[in-house]
């Protein structure tokens, strides 16, 4: 088999606190594809954000990172700065979460689009540069892209500010797109277009998409596998299909269940009952056994290791248990 | 953004007006008697004498009927006579604030700059050896006391080293160029005197910077903090996710944005170093301002006292102005909200 685009290999982040270092993810093993599209899914604070800011060395310098990260064969763990500089925007690119905090707030969007292909094409004129600019801007459905190049972020909608975040990242062509909650300040039919843009650009381009979000319906719309993350750790990962259909992680399984169709696209991921643990509270064995209907004593007392289930890697003490797998169809 | 300097500008009268009466009141609240300056402390006792001179400056009227003397020859764009220089007080003024001017805005560069360096070098570098020098460096300068600061300066650079000259604007024994704008290094060039311009400038060198380090440390404190919480906005991680460099992170896309909360710091900075270069100005010889307001204050001489607290005034006035301006140019945002 061919060297996946990138390839994560338990990956660790911790972050310091007045209290100690606090593991926020621990042993992530993740890895995407030339031309795939993976899901990476999970309640807020389970760490999507921070796994993939680590693949960008974009952490902040107090953070630990542990673990290999691959980027088409090359360790770039801990790659020196002017090495990650180069794949930055480059071959990597990453959409931000919050499109009303990601634009600098004092530059003009169409210096900030020109900055991201000028970094990187040394060589283009600055009529080239302005002309790809604008068909970016138009790629993404921004009206009136020739007035909308000197205007500040202040004066574009949530939408349009993401839109614009996008263009900007798919401004070189990446190899990979780490888009972060794409979608959430889209209304539903912009929502559609910017995941045509992206299904287009892997089409077209065999560009990789990691699609960080707690929208399954768009997982289910566009990934070919998915992680499922809780508490800083892969609770499951598989083919999407059998994933959706078969859910051997009983989080997996309430995730779903959380959606009441896959047609409802705005649902988000807050159905479940109970919050996860904080980072400083975790408790020892199963992270989601509070929270559990299925947990059993074995729960509490070891941390579930992941075993291959049929097509997935489920982290769950009772993943093997055929009764089980039967009873988490059906609605607790 | 042109609202808002119209409206300025037409309150600016009236806060004029507020700042005179003030001054104006303190100083007839002061205990002391001008007339030793007119006349001379041997005069006092002759009645003539005294009459005459009471006479001659008004101090023989009421109050009230000075300061509306005052006010209405003011709104004709008379300050009076100093008691002590027997000069109108404007062409006092006029030929002391060039020389100020000058200098503060040599200290303003060397503030401004050295205090926005060391804030990027500490937020950087935060909680380093880096960091904790450029804050001591920012904080001494706002700790020691400038005319020690000056005297060492002089000491160790004219006197022992002889690497720059002593007090004053010019070497005495040069010739002064002709006085077109009043600042040195202007008129000096429109002379075509090179030699005049390198001494003018040799001579800022040592004011400016002590004056300068007096306020490098506000400057670094204000631009430090906002660097700190630039630094850690998204946008400075997607600037560093297209693949910009360390510099063009911190310069271009922090920089411009930190900058913007302490411009009301740069220009209260600017205001107060018109009248807050007294001490400097005493110890290089400066013929500011500064030096002026001392003269005038030892003598009592009221109609330069009140001349200098407008020209501070003024200086207030103009400084927040500038900001207004600076923050429109500086944040797109403010264009349209003002
Ligand atoms: N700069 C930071 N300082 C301290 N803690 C942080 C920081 N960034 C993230 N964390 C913590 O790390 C954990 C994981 O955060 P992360 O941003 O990766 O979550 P996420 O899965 O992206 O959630 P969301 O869906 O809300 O974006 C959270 O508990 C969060 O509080
Ligand atoms: S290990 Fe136990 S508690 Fe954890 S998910 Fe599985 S059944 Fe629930
Ligand atoms: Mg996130």
């Amino acid at each position: 088999m061919a060297v996946p685009l990138l390839d994560i290999k338990g990956l660790a982040v911790t972050i310091p606190t007045r209290g100690g270092e606090r593991a926020a993810v621990s042993n992530v093993d993740f890895s995407v594809d030339r031309g795939e599209v993976v899901g990476l899914v999970g309640e807020s604070g389970s760490g999507k954000s921070l796994s993939m800011l680590a693949v960008m060395g974009l952490l902040p310098r107090q953070f630990g990172v542990s673990g290999s990260i691959r980027f088409d064969g090359e360790e770039i763990a801990g790659a020196p700065e002017r090495r990650l500089r180069a794949l930055r925007g480059r071959r990597i690119a990453m959409v931000f979460q919050d499109p009303m905090t990601a634009l600098n707030p004092v530059q003009t969007i169409g210096a900030q689009i020109t900055e991201m292909i000028r970094l990187h094409n040394a060589g283009m004129s600055r009529a080239q540069v302005r002309q790809k600019a604008l068909s970016l801007l138009e790629a993404v459905a921004i009206p009136a892209p020739e007035r909308r190049f000197d205007q500040y972020p202040h004066e574009f909608s949530g939408g349009m500010r993401q839109r614009v975040v996008i263009a900007i990242a798919i401004a070189n062509d990446p190899d990979l797109l780490i888009a972060d909650e794409p979608t959430t300040a889209l209304d539903v039919t912009i929502q559609a277009q910017i995941m045509e843009i992206f299904a287009g650009l892997r089409a077209e381009r065999g560009m990789a998409i990691v699609l960080i979000t707690h929208d399954l319906g768009l997982v289910a719309g566009l990934a070919d596998r998915m992680s499922v993350l809780y508490a800083g750790r892969i609770a499951e990962r598989g083919p999407v299909g059998p994933l959706f259909a078969a859910p051997r992680h009983p989080y997996t399984a309430s995730l779903l269940a959380a959606v009441p169709s896959i047609d409802d696209v705005s649902e988000r991921l807050h159905a479940i009952p109970g919050t996860p643990p904080s980072l400083s509270e975790r408790p020892p064995g199963c992270a989601f056994a509070p929270r559990c209907d299925f947990a059993v004593p074995a729960c509490r007392a070891s941390e579930p290791d992941l075993t291959r289930v049929g097509g997935s890697v489920v982290a769950c003490h009772r993943a093997n248990d055929p009764a089980f797998a039967a009873r988490l169809k059906e609605p607790a | 953004m042109l609202k808002v300097v119209v409206r300025r500008l037409l309150v600016m009268p009236f806060l004029l007006l507020g700042i005179v009466t003030a001054t104006f009141l303190l100083a007839q609240f002061t205990k002391g008697n001008p007339l030793v300056s007119i006349i001379g402390a041997r005069n006092l006792d002759n009645a003539e004498v005294v009459a005459a001179a009471k006479a001659r400056w008004g101090l023989d009227r009421s109050v009230p009927e000075r300061y509306a003397i005052y006010v209405w020859n003011l709104a004709h764009g008379d300050l009076g006579t100093s008691f002590r220089t027997k000069q109108p007080v404007l062409k006092d003024l006029a030929q002391r604030l060039p020389a100020t001017l000058e200098l503060v805005i040599c200290a303003m560069i060397v503030g401004a700059a050295g205090g926005i360096a060391l804030a990027i070098v500490s937020a950087e570098f935060k909680n380093s050896l880096a960091d904790h020098v450029a804050r001591l460096v920012a904080l001494m300068g706002s700790c020691l006391p400038v005319f020690w600061l000056g005297l060492i300066a002089l000491f160790l650079f004219s006197v022992q080293t002889r690497l720059l000259p002593g007090p004053g604007r010019l070497d005495i024994r040069a010739v002064a160029p002709p006085v077109t704008t009043g600042f040195m290094l202007v008129d000096t060039l429109l002379a075509g005197n090179v030699a005049g311009f390198i001494d003018a400038a040799r001579h800022l060198v040592l004011p400016s910077l002590v004056l300068g380090w007096s306020v490098m440390g506000i400057v670094a404190r204000m631009v430090r903090a906002s660097m700190l919480d630039v630094l850690g906005q998204d946008y400075i991680t997607m600037a560093r996710a297209k693949g910009a460099g360390r510099l063009r992170v911190l310069v271009h896309h922090a920089l411009a944005n930190a900058l913007i909360p302490a411009l009301t710091i740069l220009g209260f900075t600017f205001a107060y170093l018109i009248t807050g270069s007294v001490l400097v100005e005493t110890i290089f010889s400066w013929p500011g301002i500064g030096s002026y307001a001392v003269e005038a204050a030892r003598s009592l001489d009221y109609p330069a006292i009140t001349g200098v607290t407008i020209i501070g005034g003024l200086g207030f006035l103009v400084a927040n102005l500038l900001t207004d301006v600076a923050y429109a140019a500086a944040d797109p945002r403010m264009r349209e909200a003002t």
